[in-house]
C-alpha cells in the first residue's frame, strides 16, 4: 500500500475535519435557531456538494484557484505559488466537498437541544456564546462527534474533486482514492485490493462507531 | 427588594390572536402577583416578555423604574441582564450537569469560594443539599422542582417568575409542594410573578391577582376580592368561583370544619392539615335560595339573610344576598320568578358542607 498516500489522505481528513468543526458548527448553530426568511436559500447552497456531481463542482473549484481568476491570482501574489494542484487547494476543496457532511449532523444535534435549556441559561445571566458552549455543545457532543467522524470518512475517500483540483502528484495531491485508481489502471490489482480493503475496513468501522453514538441517551 | 412592574405590551400572533396586556402594579418584597386565565389567554406569553425571552412587537415594560422594554425607543434589555429568576414548567434541568452543577450555573461571575458557599446556602434553603452530586435524570418530580427553584435564586434575583409551576407535579406531590411553595415564596424577600389557570393555586398562593382572557388584562386586585367580586361576567366566566370568604378555622364537629367568617359559621369538609388562616369558596351554581324560614333541609348551611342585588344572565339570575358575607348565588329566572325574589326581601341560603371548599392560606 501506498504509504505516503495514506499519510497524506489522512491529514487531508484530519484538516479538514479540524477546519468544518471551527466554520461548520457556527454555520450550523445558526441553521438551528435562525428563522430568517433566506433561511432556504443557504441550506441549499451547504448541501449543494451532496447533489452536484463531483466533476461540476472540481471544475468550478478548479477556476476559482486557477492564475485567471482573482483568487487564484491574489493567492499566487501572497504566497508565491498557485493553489491548483496542491496541498493547500486540496485542502480548501475539501472543506467545501465536505461541508453538508459535517453541517447537516451538527444542526441536527443541535435543534435537537430543548430551547427552554437555552433560555433557562440566558435567564441566569449567561451570555449567548457562553450558553453554547455551556449548554448547546454539550448537550449536542454526540451528534457533532458522529458529524466530525463522517466528516473525516468522507474526506479520506473522496475522488472526483481530488482529482479535479489536486490532480495526482505524489507526496502532495495523491490521495489513497487517487493511488487506488492508479494502480487499476496499471493493472496492478493486488495493491488496489488491499488499498480498497483497509477503506472498507475504515469506513464500516467508522459507521459503526457513528451509529452507536446516536443511540447513546445524552444524559453522559 | 421591591418595585413597581409596569407592563403596556402588544404581541401578535400568526392567526390573528394576540396579547395587548397593560398592568401597573407594586409588587412587594415577598408579595405574589398571580397571573391567571385559561389557558390561550397570554398568561405565559406576558412572563416571557417580562423575562426577557420574548421580544413584544410594541409598547414597554419596566420594572422597579429600570426600563426593560421599549419599542418605540428601541430598548430591549436582554434577559442575561434582568436579574429575574425564572422557573420553567417543566423545570429545564440541565440533564449534562449534576445537582450541584445546575444550581451553581448562574454564578460564574463569583469567585471559586463564594460559589461553593452560595450553592450550599441555597441548597440548604431548598433541602436538596443531600442531592447536590446527583444526576438531574433519577430526581422525584418534587426534587426537580426545588432543584430549578434553587438555581434561579442562587444568583440572587430581583424578581422570581414561575410558570405554572405546579403543573408539571402529580396530584399527591402538587398538593404537598403548594404549602411549601407558598411558605417559600413569602420568606424570600423578593417579588414573584406566577402563571397559572388552577383556581386553588391562585387562592393559596397569589396574595394579588390579575385575570387575562384572551391577551387582555381584564382585572387586577387581591385574589379572594378578584375572586368574589369579578368586575364583568367574562371575568366571573374565566375565574368560576363566585364565592371565595376569607375564613379562620375553628375547630372540627362531628368531622365538619367549622370555619368562621365574623359571626357567620361554615361547615365544611375536612381537606386535611388546615392551617387557621383558609379561604372557603362556592360555585354561585350550589348556593340554593328559599324563603326564610324553611322546613329541615340536608344541607348543613343555612344562612339566613337579605337579597342585595339582582342580575339576570339569559336563563339565569345572579344573586347576590347579604348574610354577614356576601354569598352569590345562580338561580334559574323561573326559580326566581317563583320566589318573588326582589331587592330588600329577606332569604335564606343553603349550601351543603361538600360545597364549601377549603384552600388552606399560610
Amino acid at each position: 500500500m501506498d504509504v505516503e498516500a495514506l499519510r497524506l489522505s489522512f491529514e487531508l481528513a484530519a484538516l479538514t475535519t479540524i477546519a468544518l468543526l471551527v466554520i461548520g458548527l457556527p454555520v450550523a448553530a445558526w441553521l438551528a435557531s435562525s428563522r430568517w426568511r433566506w433561511k432556504p436559500m443557504v441550506e441549499a447552497v451547504v448541501a449543494l456538494p451532496l447533489v452536484l456531481p463531483p466533476t461540476v463542482l472540481g471544475f468550478y473549484l478548479l477556476v476559482a484557484m486557477g492564475p485567471m481568476s482573482p483568487f487564484g491570482r491574489a493567492w499566487i501574489s501572497i504566497f508565491g505559488r498557485p493553489l491548483a494542484f496542491s496541498f493547500e487547494g486540496l485542502l480548501l476543496a475539501s472543506i467545501v466537498y465536505s461541508l453538508p457532511f459535517a453541517v447537516q449532523p451538527f444542526a441536527a444535534a443541535l435543534s435537537a437541544v430543548d430551547p427552554r435549556l437555552v433560555e433557562a441559561s440566558h435567564t441566569l445571566g449567561v451570555s449567548r456564546l457562553a450558553t453554547f458552549f455551556r449548554v448547546s455543545l454539550p448537550i449536542a457532543a454526540p451528534g457533532v462527534i458522529a458529524g466530525a467522524v463522517l466528516t473525516f470518512a468522507h474526506t479520506l475517500g473522496e475522488f472526483g474533486v481530488v482529482l479535479m483540483v489536486g490532480g495526482n502528484i505524489r507526496g502532495e495531491t495523491r490521495t489513497l482514492s487517487i493511488a487506488i485508481f492508479d494502480a487499476v489502471e496499471q493493472l496492478d490489482y493486488a495493491t488496489a485490493s488491499r488499498t480498497a480493503l483497509f477503506l472498507l475496513a475504515v469506513s464500516f468501522t467508522v459507521l459503526v462507531v457513528t451509529y452507536s453514538l446516536r443511540r447513546r441517551p445524552v444524559l453522559g | 427588594m421591591t418595585g413597581t412592574l409596569s407592563v403596556d405590551v402588544r404581541r401578535l400572533f400568526p392567526g390573528g390572536a394576540g396579547v395587548r396586556a397593560s398592568l401597573d402594579e407594586p409588587l412587594a418584597a415577598g408579595g405574589v402577583l398571580v397571573l391567571f386565565g385559561p389557558s390561550g389567554s397570554g398568561k405565559t406569553t406576558l412572563l416571557r416578555a417580562v423575562a426577557g425571552l420574548d421580544r413584544p412587537d410594541a409598547g414597554s415594560i419596566a420594572f422597579g423604574g429600570e426600563t426593560w422594554f421599549d419599542a418605540a425607543a428601541g430598548i430591549h434589555v436582554p434577559a442575561q441582564l434582568r436579574r429575574a429568576g425564572f422557573l420553567f414548567q417543566e423545570f429545564a434541568l440541565f440533564p449534562h450537569l449534576t445537582v450541584g452543577g445546575n444550581v451553581a450555573f448562574g454564578l460564574g461571575h463569583l469567585r471559586r469560594d463564594e460559589r461553593g458557599g452560595r450553592v450550599k446556602e441555597t441548597a440548604r434553603l431548598l433541602r436538596v443539599e443531600h442531592l447536590l452530586g446527583r444526576r438531574t435524570a433519577g430526581l422525584s418530580g418534587g426534587e426537580r422542582q426545588r432543584v430549578a427553584l434553587a438555581r434561579a435564586l442562587a444568583p440572587r434575583p430581583r424578581l422570581l417568575l414561575l410558570d405554572e409551576p405546579l403543573s408539571a407535579l402529580d396530584g399527591p406531590t402538587r398538593e404537598e409542594l403548594r404549602g411549601e411553595l407558598r411558605a417559600l415564596l413569602h420568606h424570600l424577600g423578593i417579588p414573584s410573578i406566577l402563571v397559572t389557570h388552577d383556581r386553588v393555586e391562585a387562592l393559596a398562593l397569589g396574595d394579588r391577582m390579575a385575570v387575562l382572557v384572551d391577551g387582555v388584562v381584564r382585572q387586577v386586585g387581591p385574589v379572594d376580592r378578584v375572586f368574589s367580586a369579578p368586575v364583568d361576567d367574562v371575568v366571573a366566566r374565566v375565574v368560576g368561583t363566585e364565592n371565595v370568604v376569607p375564613v379562620r378555622v375553628a375547630g372540627v364537629e362531628d368531622g365538619l370544619v367549622v370555619a368562621e367568617a365574623g359571626a357567620v359559621r361554615l361547615l365544611a369538609l375536612d381537606p386535611g392539615r388546615l392551617p387557621a388562616d383558609a379561604f372557603a369558596c362556592v360555585r354561585a351554581e350550589e348556593v340554593i335560595l328559599e324563603r326564610a324560614p324553611g322546613a329541615a333541609t340536608s344541607a348543613r348551611n343555612h344562612l339566613a339573610g337579605v337579597v342585595a342585588s339582582l342580575v339576570h344572565e339569559g336563563p339565569l339570575v345572579r344573586v347576590t344576598v347579604d348574610c354577614g358575607i356576601r354569598l352569590v348565588a345562580l338561580v334559574t329566572r323561573s326559580g326566581a320568578e317563583q320566589l318573588g325574589l326582589a331587592v330588600g326581601l329577606p332569604v335564606a341560603a343553603l349550601v351543603k358542607a361538600q360545597a364549601v371548599r377549603l384552600v388552606p392560606r399560610g
